[in-house]
């Protein structure tokens, strides 16, 4: 467990948020997820707004509830306002995130979608499309990399890896799984509350 | 909402949608049949999205779904939110994406705050921080999975497979461990995917 926090933000902190996030949304492309590792040099190794177990616990969490992935950046921004005090700025700090990953995105898609539609077989579209795959990708496992050695309270080198073997064979074997199988997630997130529940992992 | 012009031969199924096919009745409509999707959908909703809105509404055919869905992953944000805004849009213009948009997100932001509400409650349980853990170990898994999973691109990808795969070790050498900022590694390693990919797309 990492000492909680206690903030103290000004409303330029929070415009500091906000700008982030925007700029954030507008370099989404394969969705939110893809710049969470992003979002984590940035608020638990810049400016400790948050803690590894917060930032984890965001995206957990919204795994395990029901709609689009991209709430974890609500729950980000629910950790900053309750680290900053109170849930009034909770509550801001969902307003502020939200607001922020979803506006350029929404804006950029809904005016290009209908160009990009018909303009679909346009060289440069294609591309883009495909230009852009291997940093996607490179994204994706980045995160997960991120996220499993914070959740192994550790920076990912071979002796914290050894060490927590039992968690990185969790994460090797759920990932196996849910790449090879059409089990639904949430067994193996069960899976995963279990073994972490009784102190196995 | 006419169909946009085709500038392409490529053979499409529905080239004769019928004009009585069934579409969404109304802004509510639109709000309530994206809740109702959203709640379903545990750990991501597209292939929840495919089933109900192809499948059983047919307000789009699969042929359509596909190209939707490409042309959603293209842009910043996220997919399935990309595509409840193209399919909202199309049907009753900004308001209908806002109304679709506002279905995926209202009600489960309120359950999630809910559900984070009542696990600080119990955060001081070793046993809720435990199962908060091994549930972070599974998701690191899950999206290391979704990573694997878009591998298949790279046959498709007019680069040779090793440009590929050096692209996106580099991409996580610079992200993962020498934490670069993402601006950086998107516009530089992105861009040189792009322009490679556009260069070979013209032999």
């Amino acid at each position: 467990m990492t000492a909680p926090l206690h903030l103290t933000l000004d409303w330029a902190d929070w415009l500091n948020l906000f700008g982030h996030f925007l700029t954030l949304s507008m370099m989404s492309v394969g969705g939110a997820i893809s710049t969470t590792s992003e979002m984590h040099r940035f608020l638990v190794d810049q400016h400790h707004w948050l803690t590894q177990d917060q930032f984890n616990q965001s995206i957990a969490l919204a795994q395990a509830a029901p709609g689009p992935n991209v709430l974890f950046v609500a729950l980000m921004g629910w950790h900053v306002g309750m680290n900053a005090g109170s849930t009034a700025a909770a509550l801001f700090g969902v307003l502020v995130t939200m607001v922020g990953i979803m506006t350029p995105s929404t804006i950029i898609t809904y005016t290009a979608a209908r160009w990009g539609h018909r303009n679909r077989e346009l060289r440069a579209v294609r591309a883009f499309k495909q230009g852009m795959a291997p940093i996607v990708i490179a994204l994706l496992l980045s995160t997960a990399w991120i996220m499993a050695s914070s959740a192994a309270a550790g920076t990912g080198t071979v002796r914290d890896v050894l060490a927590h073997w039992p968690l990185w064979l969790t994460v090797v074997v759920s990932g196996l799984v849910i790449w090879r199988t059409r089990i639904h997630l949430l067994w193996l997130l069960a899976a995963g509350a279990v073994l972490g529940a009784l102190g196995l992992i | 909402m006419n169909a946009p012009p085709r500038t392409d031969n490529t053979p499409r199924t529905d080239s004769a949608a019928p004009p009585d096919r069934p579409r969404p009745r109304s802004l509510s409509d639109l709000f309530v049949s994206f809740t109702l999707l959203a709640l379903q959908g545990f750990g991501g909703v597209l292939a929840i999205v495919q089933r109900e809105v192809v499948d059983r509404k047919g307000w789009l055919t699969q042929d359509e779904f596909i190209e939707d869905w490409a042309v959603a992953q293209i842009m910043p944000g996220p997919n399935v939110v990309n595509l409840s805004l193209m399919i909202g849009g199309r049907y009753f213009g900004f308001a209908g994406a806002m109304a679709a948009l506002a279905g995926l997100l209202t009600v489960p932001l309120m359950l999630v705050l809910a559900l984070v509400v009542l696990h600080d409650r119990f955060a001081d349980s070793a046993a809720v921080a435990g199962a908060l853990h091994g549930m972070a170990a599974v998701c690191a898994g899950l999206i290391g999975a979704a990573g694997l999973r878009l591998v298949n691109a790279f046959k498709k990808s007019p680069m040779p497979l090793s440009w590929c795969v050096a692209i996106s070790a580099a991409g996580f050498i610079l992200v993962a461990f020498l934490k670069c900022p993402l601006a950086w590694v998107l516009s530089g390693l992105g861009g040189l995917g792009c322009i490679l990919t556009y260069r070979r797309l013209k032999a």
